[in-house]
C-alpha cells in the first residue's frame, strides 16, 4: 500500500480508461476518459486521466502510484447493452474471477497483482462497466445503446470521485485533445467503417 | 508427408490442442500431433481472430494513419507508428531533419530495451523458471548463486529471504495473478530452487525498472501509453534553456534520458545477461525450437545512422536474407520488388481471385471468406481439431521468393554474424565461448532467447550513441525537428505509393501505403507474428512456429510446456498480426488431449 496521505487530499489519483478504440463497444472506456478530460477540469493537480488503451503490464506503474484507481471499461457480463455495473474495492478482482466481466480482465488482475508483488497498489479500487452490444465489428463505432451511455457514465465517474474527495468543474473553452488525430469520437465517427466482420470465427 | 521445405509431417498421432497461448498479447491456437513417445510430428499455428486494419483506413487522411496502425497492438505500438509515417513519407517523398531520424532511432531502441527486458522476464522467464520451487530456495545460498555471476548490490540474505517471505504470502493467498497458469513442478524445468529465486528477484527488478525506460518516450513523444508521431518528423520541440516538465524539450529532461540510459545498460549487464547465461547453462541439452531458423531468415533492416538513407549500408540494425541455411550468402531485400514479399492465402480465411498465387502488399486483397476443411472436428463455435489440409487461419502466408522465414531477434543477429559484422559476431560468440557451446547452438528455442537478451544489451548501447549524437546536433545549434514543407495535400501527387519498414523488437513490420487525391486507397501490414505464425502454402511449406515444434519431445502432454517455451521464443503479438477474436474465449489455457 503507497503511504497515507494527508487527510485532507484524496493522493494520487488514476482514472484509467481501457480498451480497444478500433473495435466497436470496446472502445467505450476510452470513449468515457475522452470525455472526461476534454469537458472537466480538475484543480487537484494529484488526478491523472488515462487513455490505457490495451497495454496490460505497461500499466503496472500508474497502478502501482496511485492512491486512488478508477477503471471504466466495457463488460460483457450477459446483460442487455449499456447495462452499467459499478463494482468496489476487495469485490473488483473477486467479482471479475468469477466471471469474465471485463473484456481485459485477465491483462488488468495481472496488472493490479504485479501492482500487489510490487508492494504496492491502490487503496480504493472501482470498476465501472458498461455492457457492451456489438464486439465482432472491427472498425465499427459504439453502438446506440453504448453510445448513450457516454454522459451518464462521465456523470458516474464525478460522482465516484465526489466521494474521493475529488471535484471537478467544467472546461470553459477549447480543451486539449487526449487522443491523436483523426482518432477522437467525432472524427471517428464522422468517417464509419463499412461492415467487416465475417460471419463466424474459430476457437 | 515430406513438405518442399524439408520438414517431416505425420498426423496419426494423437492431438493436443493449446488454445489460447497464455501470456501473448493475442490469440493463437496450436493443435499438435504426438507419436507414442510424446514426440511432436504434426503442428498447425492459427490465428483465430480475424484482421481488418486495411479496411479500417481506407480514405483516411494518411497523416492519421500512424495513430491508427498503433492501435492495432498493445505491445508495439510505437513500432506500428514508426513503420506507418515512413511508409507515407516514401509514397510523397518527404525528407525528416537529423535530429527526428535521431528521436526516431531513440524512440525505437528505447522500445527494444524495454520490450525484451519485459518479454524475457515477464512473459518468457516462467518457462524457465519454477515460482513454486522458489519457496525451497536458502536465501543464503541465493545470495551466494547471484554474487557469483554479477556485481548487482540487491544481493544480500536478507535480501531474498524478505522476497521468499513475500512470495510465499502472495502464493498462500490463492492469488497467483501473473503466476497464474503456470505448470509448477514440470519435470521440463531443470533450475534449482535458488536460480528459480533469484530469477523472481528479477521478475520484480526488471518490473519496477521498465517504467524509467518508458519515460524517454514520454520525453520525446509528449506522453505515455500511446506516445506522438509525425509525418516529416518528430512532433517534439526542443528548447535548451527552456526549464520545467513541460512545453519544450529541455536540458533538464535531456539529463534524465542520459542517466536512464545509464541505468538500462547497467541492468541489461548486472542483471538480465547474467541471469539469461545462468538459466541456459541449466537447459543447454534442451535444443529443439529451432524450426527455420537454421534454413531461412529475414530482415527489413533498421536504425538508419544517417537521414533519409534507409538502404543496407545505413541501416545499423542488419538487412538481408538467408537462404537454405547458407551463411555465405546475405541477399538483398526490396519491400517494393513484386517478386520477393508476397502473401499467400490457400490455407488462410481469405479468398483470392487466383489462390495458387501470391500478391506484392501494394496489390494486396483482404477478402475475408471463413470456412472449415470437411475433415474439422466439432463447429464454428466450438472446433476441436481443425482440418490443415484446408483453409485454417486467420494469418496469411508472406514467403519471400517463394520460402517460408523466420524474423526476429536471432534473424537479424545470425544476419550480422553472416555479414561478418563484429558488433553482432563478437558477442554471439563470446556468448557460445561462455556456455561451451557450438555455433549450431543458436539455431534452437534457447538461441532466439539468447539473441534477443544480446540485442536488448546492443540497443541500449545503441541508444547512447544515438544520444549522444542529437546532443551533439542541439549543441551545434540544428534545434530542427519537423519538415513541414509537404504537409499540405494540395503539395502532394495525384496518386502515389511507398513502403515502410521496421524491425519491431519481434521481427521484421512493413507497410504498403497507397494514396490517391489526398487520401488511403489502399494500405496493408505485414507484421512479425504474420511471418513466424504464417500457416501453410499452396506448395505446402510450413511456417515458422509449426517448423519449429516439430520432434519435440513432451514431457507430459497434459501440460505442454514445452510448446509455450518454443512458441513464446518468438515473441509473438497475435493482436497485430488477426483480430476479432470469438467472444467467448477463455482466459485460462485450455489443453485438450485427443
Amino acid at each position: 500500500m503507497t503511504d497515507p496521505a494527508s487527510p485532507d487530499t484524496a493522493g494520487p489519483t488514476l482514472v484509467l480508461g481501457i480498451g480497444n478504440l478500433l473495435w466497436a463497444d470496446e472502445g467505450f472506456g476510452v470513449r468515457v476518459v475522452e470525455a472526461l478530460a476534454e469537458g472537466w477540469t480538475f484543480d487537484d493537480p494529484e488526478v491523472t486521466v488515462m487513455d490505457g488503451g490495451t497495454q496490460g503490464l505497461y500499466l503496472v506503474q500508474y497502478v502501482t502510484e496511485a492512491r486512488n484507481l478508477l477503471v471504466v471499461d466495457a463488460v460483457d457480463y450477459g446483460r442487455p447493452p449499456g447495462d452499467t455495473v459499478i463494482v468496489r474495492g476487495a469485490e473488483v478482482p473477486r467479482f471479475a474471477g468469477l466471471r469474465k466481466l471485463s473484456l481485459h480482465q485477465t491483462g488488468f488482475q495481472e496488472v493490479m497483482a504485479a501492482a500487489e508483488l510490487l508492494g504496492g497498489g491502490p487503496e480504493r479500487v472501482t470498476l465501472i462497466g458498461v455492457q457492451a452490444g456489438d464486439l465482432e465489428t472491427w472498425g465499427g463505432p459504439l453502438t446506440p445503446p453504448v453510445r448513450a451511455r457516454l454522459a451518464p457514465t462521465v456523470d458516474l465517474v464525478l460522482a465516484e470521485l465526489a466521494t474521493w474527495g475529488i471535484t471537478a468543474r467544467q472546461t470553459t473553452g477549447a480543451a486539449p485533445e487526449l487522443l491523436a488525430p483523426g482518432l477522437g469520437l467525432a472524427a471517428w465517427e464522422a468517417h464509419p467503417t463499412g461492415p467487416t466482420g465475417p460471419a463466424g470465427g474459430a476457437g | 508427408m515430406q513438405t518442399p521445405n524439408g520438414f517431416n509431417l505425420d498426423n496419426s498421432g494423437r492431438r493436443v490442442v493449446v488454445d489460447p497461448v497464455t501470456r501473448i498479447e493475442g490469440h493463437l491456437r496450436l493443435e499438435v500431433n504426438v507419436d507414442e513417445g510424446n514426440v511432436i510430428r504434426n503442428a498447425v499455428s492459427t490465428g483465430t481472430m480475424w484482421r481488418g486494419l486495411e479496411l479500417i483506413l481506407k480514405g483516411r487522411d494518411p497523416r492519421d494513419a500512424w495513430a491508427f496502425t498503433q492501435r492495432i497492438c498493445g505491445v508495439c505500438t510505437g513500432t506500428h507508428a514508426l513503420t506507418s509515417v515512413r511508409a507515407v513519407e516514401d509514397a510523397l517523398a518527404i525528407d525528416i531533419p537529423e535530429n527526428a531520424n535521431l528521436i526516431r532511432n531513440i524512440m525505437q531502441l528505447t522500445l527494444y530495451v524495454q520490450d525484451h527486458l519485459v518479454h524475457f522476464y515477464h512473459l518468457h522467464a516462467l518457462d524457465w523458471v519454477d515460482v513454486v520451487s522458489a519457496l525451497e530456495a536458502d536465501p543464503k545460498a541465493t545470495s551466494a548463486l547471484a554474487q557469483s555471476i554479477s556485481n548487482w548490490p540487491l544481493s544480500s540474505p536478507g535480501y531474498f529471504r524478505d522476497l521468499k517471505t513475500r512470495l510465499k504470502a502472495f502464493v498462500d493467498s490463492g492469488q497467483l495473478g501473473p503466476f497464474r497458469n503456470g505448470y509448477w513442478g514440470h519435470p521440463a524445468y531443470r533450475l534449482p530452487p535458488e536460480a528459480n529465486l533469484m530469477a523472481v528477484a528479477h521478475y520484480l527488478e526488471a518490473l519496477d525498472f521498465q517504467k524509467e525506460i518508458v519515460k524517454i518516450h514520454a520525453i520525446f513523444g509528449g506522453k505515455n501509453p500511446h506516445p506522438n508521431w509525425l509525418v516529416g518528423g518528430v512532433p517534439c520541440a526542443i528548447n535548451l534553456s527552456g526549464t520545467g516538465a513541460v512545453g519544450a524539450v529541455n536540458m533538464e529532461r535531456l539529463n534524465l534520458v542520459a542517466g536512464i540510459i545509464d541505468q538500462s545498460i547497467a541492468f541489461i549487464e548486472q542483471v538480465y545477461l547474467p541471469d539469461l547465461t545462468a538459466i541456459a547453462s541449466f537447459y543447454k541439452d534442451w535444443t529443439h525450437g529451432g524450426g527455420l531458423s537454421g534454413q531461412n531468415l529475414l530482415s527489413y533492416g533498421d536504425m538508419p545512422d544517417r537521414a533519409n538513407d534507409y538502404s543496407a549500408d545505413s541501416l545499423m540494425l542488419p538487412r538481408g536474407a538467408i537462404i537454405g541455411g547458407d551463411l555465405s550468402t546475405v541477399h538483398e531485400v526490396d519491400l517494393k520488388d513484386p517478386e520477393q514479399i508476397q502473401e499467400f492465402v490457400s490455407h488462410s480465411w481469405y479468398s483470392y481471385p487466383d489462390e495458387a498465387k501470391g500478391l506484392h502488399p501494394f496489390d494486396g486483397v483482404t477478402e475475408p471468406a471463413f470456412k472449415l476443411g470437411p475433415a474439422t472436428q466439432g463447429d464454428e463455435r466450438h472446433i476441436k481439431q481443425l482440418d490443415e489440409a484446408a483453409k485454417y487461419s486467420w494469418l496469411k502466408a508472406p514467403r519471400w521468393r517463394g520460402h517460408a522465414m523466420e524474423v526476429g531477434p536471432l534473424a537479424r543477429y545470425v544476419i550480422g554474424y553472416a555479414q561478418g559484422d563484429p558488433e553482432f559476431k563478437e558477442p554471439v560468440t563470446k556468448l557460445l565461448r561462455d556456455l561451451e557451446l557450438p555455433v549450431a547452438a543458436l539455431f534452437t528455442t534457447l538461441g532466439r532467447t539468447a539473441a534477443r537478451g544480446l540485442e536488448c544489451q546492443w540497443a541500449a548501447h545503441k541508444l547512447k550513441y544515438s544520444f549522444d549524437k542529437l546532443m551533439a546536433n542541439l549543441k551545434a545549434g540544428d534545434l530542427n525537428t519537423a519538415n513541414t514543407d509537404k504537409w499540405e495535400p494540395a503539395t502532394w501527387p495525384t496518386t502515389s505509393r511507398g513502403a515502410g519498414f521496421t524491425e519491431a523488437p519481434r521481427g521484421a513490420l512493413g507497410h504498403w501505403v497507397e494514396i490517391a487525391q489526398g487520401k488511403i486507397a489502399n494500405y496493408q501490414c505485414v507484421v512479425p507474428t504474420t511471418w513466424n505464425g504464417s500457416p501453410r502454402d499452396p506448395e505446402g511449406n510450413i511456417g515458422a512456429f509449426e517448423a519449429a515444434l516439430l520432434d519435440t519431445p513432451l514431457a507430459d502432454p497434459e501440460q505442454p510446456l514445452e510448446i509455450l517455451r518454443t512458441i513464446h521464443s518468438f515473441d509473438p503479438c497475435l493482436a497485430c498480426s488477426t483480430h476479432v477474436m470469438t467472444p467467448d474465449g477463455q482466459e485460462k489455457a485450455t489443453v485438450t488431449v485427443r
